[in-house]
């Protein structure tokens, strides 16, 4: 850690301009990075709190907290919130935002205000959902399938609808901003593959924003005009075909999943790097296998509708290449690990979040596996089985390669260091309360406890009991970071330039980094995670 | 991308459109005309999922389709195409005045190209407005031949959502073209920062291809030579 006689730069960007309207109109993608931390915060708050009603009701068999309706409601808007408002925007509006531009070593994302107006659009948007969420909810699961979202339900689907369609285009801007920094912007001698394997990911991740919102983007239209106006595009009654509606929702959703691990895998190849002291395992295989995902990512949709009445030979399509999925993903993992093998492994709270990631990514990954399988995901399609798998992948894999990476790069963003017993303490509540709540869902589910539903057999309750108190557990663990780590924003002691001894380019400048993000522009003479000759060079 | 953002930081050698954290204005077109490329892609995507749902009705529905289709004015529609295209070409010559310098050309070029822009946007409401007299809106007012009348709907269910996204990247292009006007008009743009009209001028091109796939689409079903 740093030594007692570091200070505080006396220029950075937490002290250039005081006030609200310095933040508001800033186009410093560090300071919008804090906004979007800021509104990312609190949308997963919210959707914890549907979280909360869920598990409370699902503790006894009995419907006795609240009617099925509500319940419809509460499930929809947890999934809503935390699909949409957190898990999309999270890594790349934080920490992407934030360190892209520094890591490959330029003052600023290519359009700045563009950042700046990709936040407002996102808060719009989630303006109003939160609106459709407060004046009536939403009932029709995060899925929006029709022809209950266009003809029946009688909750406030178009705001929520809107709110998402709005929220795309922040999606779409900022992935746009990204590939377009990342081919333009880079310093002198940041060649491709010197690019950190996080910029690499977010590189992949903006290519499935680009590609694949619009799709949704203009579904929603098609839905909103469907409702509003009456047209028939997926109206049974006039020949119009629901499954269609699922096609669109799909091939924009199950990307989507991509767009929230695709950057969790980029922030954990920095860490494993940072905290086994070596250079990655066969960085190039990982570098492509961002890019594997992103392009297998667009293939595997028909997965989500084995049961929707697809054509045999289509599901048998959607199979193999599901299947396939598992390639890149696999390459990650054995990297990782090849990584770790004989590295000099420190076990500070980021590398906790890490290991934790990658034993809950790859039991994640296998039960994928028994989903791509037809005869097998037949079995166990809309029960607890699939929760089980996707809140590993989604909670598991993006939260915590999220709180490792916000752990890991703290001290660059507030300049200071946050309480290591804590966090650490933090990190194995949220391990063990995660385990607790989750993995009893992969019993509880393949027993054939189907999910959506606010009742169910006595003889699960056992399980669902186990899921709610672990629940409990990882809220607890969830809020103990934030308090943390707004305390050591006045209190922390500072962390020097670089606290790890970790390389890269972020770590050479100042915590926090100016506004320009360096004095000079660098020039870069090496690869990436050039441990440890490189090392003692950086050390603070 | 503004000047104001420059002209402040005091780099007096530099142009003052040349944003603070570019190190060279070439710098910034290259990034500003592949961000504007990255963009158009989103737009394929965009139209694409509605030409999707087009292609799969069409190939399930191809005799209400083509009936339907003949309920469009042709008049109108090829009257509309050929203005596109004129200012798809006022277009190209007024970045190619931008490119010359020669502002009051190029003035007067995007000025025919907003005009043929408002014209294709005013034909488009005089065709709307006939479809709504003819109960050929979709929902409940709507009126077909009974054969017809539920397929035929999800045809103007497609038309009404194709055409009027398209007409609203029409108007968000007027919107740009005004914009551009002022900038030149305001001596933004010059010899050396030519960029804001070349992207103005890809995403006007583009709007254009959208329609040069629609009007056939849309308006040409079963009209080729042999058919009845």
């Amino acid at each position: 850690m740093s030594s007692s006689t570091t200070l505080l730069p006396p220029r950075h960007y937490l002290n250039n301009g005081y006030g609200i309207k310095s933040w508001l109109l800033t186009r410093d993608h560090k300071r919008i990075a804090l906004l979007y931390l800021a509104g990312v915060t609190f949308f997963f708050f919210l959707g914890g709190a549907f979280a909360v009603m869920i598990r409370l009701e699902l503790a006894t068999p009995a419907g006795d907290l609240m009617t099925d309706d509500t319940y419809n409601k509460m499930f929809t808007m947890h999934g809503v919130m935390m699909v949409f408002f957190f898990l999309i925007p999270a890594i790349p509006g934080v920490l992407g935002n934030f360190f892209i531009p520094i890591m490959i070593g330029a003052k600023d994302l290519a359009f700045p205000k563009l950042n700046l107006a990709s936040w407002y659009i996102f808060m719009i948007g989630a303006a109003f959902t939160t609106y459709a969420v407060v004046t009536g909810g939403l009932d029709t699961g995060w899925t929006f399938y029709t022809p209950f979202s266009t003809a029946s339900s009688t909750s406030a689907v178009v705001p929520a609808a809107l709110g998402i369609f709005i929220n795309g285009f922040s999606g779409i801007l900022t992935g746009l901003n990204f590939i377009v920094t990342i081919h333009r912007m880079r310093a002198p001698g940041m060649t491709w593959f010197r690019l950190p394997l996080f910029v690499w990911s977010h590189y992949a991740t903006s290519l499935i924003m680009v590609l694949g919102t619009p799709v949704l983007a203009i579904t929603i239209v098609l839905v909103a005009a469907e409702r509003i106006f009456s047209f028939g595009i997926f109206d049974p009654t006039r020949g119009g075909d629901p499954v269609l509606f699922q096609h669109l929702f799909w091939f924009y959703s199950h990307p989507a999943v991509y767009i929230m691990v695709l950057p969790a895998m980029g922030v954990i190849s920095e860490l494993i790097a940072a905290f086994c002291r070596k250079q990655v395992f066969g960085y190039t295989f990982v570098a492509f296998a961002s890019l594997g995902i992103a392009i297998l990512g667009f293939l595997v949709w028909g997965h989500h509708m084995f049961v929707a009445g697809q054509s045999v030979y289509a599901a048998l399509i959607f199979s193999i290449l599901s299947f396939l999925v598992a390639i890149p993903s696999a390459v990650k993992v054995f990297n990782w690990t090849a990584t770790m093998y004989k590295g000099s492994i420190s076990w500070e709270t980021p590398m906790l979040y890490a290991i934790g990631f990658i034993g809950l990514f790859t039991i994640g990954g296998l039960t994928g596996l028994f989903l791509a399988a037809v005869g097998l995901d037949i079995h166990v399609t809309d029960t607890y089985f699939i929760v089980a798998h996707f809140h590993y992948i989604m909670v598991g894999g993006t939260i915590m390669a999220y709180l490792g990476g916000l752990h890991y790069w703290w001290p660059k963003i507030a300049g200071r260091t946050y309480n290591e017993l804590l966090a650490k303490v933090s990190a194995a509540i949220i391990f063990f309360g995660f385990n607790l709540t989750f993995f009893p869902q992969f019993i509880v589910g393949y027993l054939g406890m189907p999910r959506r539903y606010h009742t169910y057999p006595p003889e699960f309750q056992v399980l669902n009991v186990l899921s709610s108190a672990g629940a409990s557990i990882l809220g607890i663990g969830y809020l103990l970071p934030m308090c943390y780590l707004a305390w050591s924003l006045r209190y922390g002691k500072l962390a020097g330039s670089n606290p790890w001894g970790a390389v890269g380019l972020e770590w050479t400048t100042t915590s926090p980094p100016p506004t320009d993000n360096f004095t000079e522009t660098p020039v870069v003479t090496w690869d990436a995670y050039e441990y440890p000759t490189r090392v003692e060079g950086h050390v603070a | 991308m503004s000047p104001e953002t420059s002209a402040a930081a005091g780099h007096h050698q530099h142009h003052p459109a040349l944003a603070h954290h570019f190190d060279s204005l070439s710098q910034q077109t290259e990034a500003s005309t592949l961000g504007m490329w990255v963009f158009l892609v989103t737009e394929v995507l965009f139209f694409g999922g509605a030409l999707m749902a087009y292609s799969i009705y069409r190939s399930w529905y191809p005799d209400a389709f083509a009936v339907a289709s003949h309920e469009l004015d042709i008049t109108l529609g090829t009257t509309n195409t050929v203005v596109l295209i004129l200012s798809s070409l006022t277009m190209a010559l007024a970045v190619h005045a931008a490119q010359l310098n020669e502002r009051g050309k190029l003035m007067m070029f995007l000025a025919v190209t907003m005009i043929l822009g408002a014209t294709f946007l005013g034909i488009k409401t005089v065709e709307y407005y006939t479809k709504f007299v003819e109960h050929h809106v979709p929902g409940p007012s709507f009126q077909f031949e009974p054969e017809y009348f539920n397929h035929a709907q999800i045809f103007f269910s497609i038309y009404f959502v194709l055409t009027g996204l398209h007409a609203l990247h029409m108007i968000i292009g007027l919107g740009i073209m005004t914009w551009m006007f002022i900038w030149v008009k305001n001596g933004v743009i010059d010899r050396d920062y030519v960029s804001p009209i070349e992207i103005s001028g890809l995403y006007w091109h583009f709007v254009d291809i959208v329609w040069i796939f629609l009007f056939p689409l849309l308006y040409l079903i079963g009209r080729h030579v042999g058919a009845h």
